[in-house]
């Protein structure tokens, strides 16, 4: 027999279709665990552990995952569990700090375009425009080879290139903030516009600022593995996400498949997390929008 | 011709102009910060011509070279001229390769062209089926598998991909080269390019396909309960018509325009899969370009792919409206 198709055409109720479903909390419970573990490792591990992870070990190296190396080791005997967790913590650092500049950046240029408008307005809007035309990986390896391969290099080209999103935000956010009463009432009342932005304005769209800098965490993460892949991003020697799978890419050609396998599927599980978290919260902060991520 | 339709085709043909008129300031923009960017930096391009030999070169061949290429001219006049030869299709010499701009770009661009196109249809064929799929089995096993198996390709970088996949189809399962345009020494036609093409293009459309197929998916179920697909299944039409014929033409259009915002990120993924699988593009060209600080193959790479995009976007606008006939054209 055919299974008729699942999908009913006709809502219950025209309520029921457009209230979205509250994601179950339960489902935040896997994200929840895996990111809080990623970001207990990164930070703590360091710390108890007493081992340098640069410690070549010459005899036990491009061994595949046993007891004492649960993922291995790579072709200088490092451990590559070991490796993943300083990488988690080099790459995470990148990601914040990124992210944050981009997120300083692009709130600045959506304030003043949507707070002073007129012909600023469409300028600004203009330039994001075009720096969106430009793919991101393309004008990061233009800045990076202007600086040269460094972590301040990265970390600048990814915060140059990704302020676009929350440059558009702020700005549609202020442009209908502007609208509310409460505005009109501090204009009557005499407020200055940079005290309108700062004490009104700002503070409102505080969270929405905050959703797509978290978002942006993981991207900015991508980017910097990207880069590091490409051998424009960290020097060689340092444990990164991206650096791990580029030196893994030697070894797979011998068999050595474990090396990228980890770094891979940590990245893998820590963009999930991010994201899904974000995306509960941005069911929260905006309940008339479906999250694209309501699994 | 009627006369609405008449005025539709010359607001499309405005739409085209008024885009057309947005692309060339934006290339003048890119091209010009680009410019202005290498200067600044502290990378001097006839030192660099020199290298080494700088040491042992007379000073009046130096400044002769720098006289040559004006180096030492302000940097709106240098810019000025580099506009008069791009525009006429000179792009300079590339300092890294020592061959012209034009040449280094015009010898790979077809191929990594080749690569990315195939990988695009390849991508929208799967989102389109996918996500086509996961929306008619909504909630069941299907549908989870597609979403779930999707969110973990889009979180894994494509590059980290194509190394899973070099190593398990090329070195363990050995069905398909791992790398390269043709078997070491063969002479390059079409079956061996076609085997060299399939795990690149593979694994570029797979890590591309997942944000189709979600989309494809999310627009179906939006539509399955829009008032012409409810009309059309009361009336008692069979299920896969009103997805083929209702649901999936309106939720499509929006699609259209999208396309062309996709396009950096096709560039991104086609640039990392040709440098897993040593594909003869751009890719190898764009980061010696970066190590060896050879801005005018950067630059020339950087401008162009910003032109692609913007076609691009300038492609799918004028599909989508072309397409709807209540889009509106004056935004």
């Amino acid at each position: 027999m055919v299974d008729a198709p699942v999908w009913r055409p006709v809502p219950r109720s025209r309520l029921a279709a457009a209230s979205p479903r509250r994601s179950p909390r339960w489902r935040l419970v896997p994200a929840a665990v895996v990111l809080g573990v990623f970001v207990t490792a990164a930070l703590v591990v360091p710390l108890l552990v007493d081992l340098n992870q640069q410690h070549v070990d010459l005899p036990s190296a491009n061994r595949p995952p046993s007891v004492t190396h649960p993922f291995g080791t790579d072709e200088l005997g490092r451990d590559v569990l070991l490796r993943c967790v300083y990488a988690l913590r080099v790459s995470l650092a990148v990601g914040l700090v990124a992210a944050l500049i981009s997120a300083v950046v692009g709130t600045a240029v959506g304030a003043l375009a949507g707070t002073v408008g007129g012909w600023l307005d469409r300028l600004s809007m203009r330039l994001v425009d075009a720096v969106a035309s430009v793919p991101h990986l393309l004008l990061g390896i233009v800045i990076v080879a202007i600086m040269r391969p460094s972590l301040t290099a990265v970390v600048v080209s990814i915060g140059l290139t990704h302020w676009l999103t929350s440059a558009r935000i702020v700005r549609s956010e202020i442009l209908a903030l502007r609208e509310r009463p409460f505005v009109d009432a501090a204009i009557v009342g005499g407020s200055s516009r940079a005290r309108i932005l700062v004490r009104h304005l700002l503070p409102n769209i505080a969270p929405q600022v905050l959703l797509a800098t978290t978002l942006m965490v993981p991207h900015a993460v991508w980017h910097e593995t990207a880069l590091s892949f490409l051998g424009l991003g960290l020097p060689p020697h340092a444990a990164s996400i991206g650096n791990m799978i580029n030196d893994a890419q030697r070894s797979l050609l011998t068999g050595g498949w474990w090396m990228s396998l980890a770094p891979g599927a940590v990245l893998i599980a820590a963009t999930l997390a991010v994201s899904g978290l974000s995306g509960v919260w941005r069911d929260r902060l905006n309940p008339r929008r479906r999250s694209e991520l309501s699994w | 011709m009627t006369a609405p339709t008449r005025r539709r085709g010359r607001a499309l043909g405005l739409l085209v102009l008024r885009r057309l008129a947005f692309a060339v300031p934006v290339l003048l923009l890119v091209s010009f910060a680009l410019f202005v960017l290498a200067k600044a930096s502290p990378f001097d391009p006839v030192e660099r011509y020199f290298g080494a030999r700088i040491i042992g070169a007379s000073p009046e061949r130096v400044a002769q070279i720098r006289a040559n290429w004006g180096v030492d001219e302000p940097v709106v006049g240098q810019y000025l001229a580099w506009l008069r030869h791009a525009v006429a299709g000179d792009f300079g010499d590339s300092l890294s390769l020592r061959q012209p701009v034009a040449q280094v770009i015009g010898e790979r661009l077809g191929w990594s062209v080749l690569l990315a196109a195939t990988g695009f249809a390849l991508a929208l064929l799967l989102g389109l089926v996918l996500g086509t799929a996961a929306a008619w089995r909504q909630g069941g096993r299907l549908d989870r598998t597609i979403t779930t198996v999707a969110y973990a390709l889009e979180a894994a970088p494509v590059f980290w991909l194509g190394l899973a996949a070099l190593y398990v189809f090329a070195l363990e399962l050995r069905w398909l080269p791992g790398g390269g345009l043709t078997d070491p020494g063969a002479a390059v036609d079409v079956g061996q390019v076609a085997r060299h093409l399939a795990l690149p293009v593979a694994v570029l459309a797979i890590s591309h396909a997942p944000w189709y197929v979600l989309f494809v998916r999310q627009g179906l179920l939006e539509s399955f309960t829009s008032d012409h697909v409810v009309g059309a299944r009361s009336r008692g039409l069979p299920d896969h018509l009103v997805v083929s014929g209702h649901a999936l033409r309106t939720s499509l259009l929006p699609f259209l325009s999208l396309l062309g915002a996709r396009l950096p990120e096709l560039i991104t993924g086609a640039l990392l899969v040709e440098t897993v699988f040593s594909w003869p593009g751009i890719a190898r060209a764009t980061v010696d370009a970066a190590l060896n600080v050879d801005f005018a193959l950067l630059g020339a790479l950087t401008v162009l792919a910003t032109a692609v995009v913007l076609l691009g976007n300038l492609l799918a606008d004028v599909l989508y409206a072309a397409a709807d006939p209540r889009v509106g054209l004056d935004g």
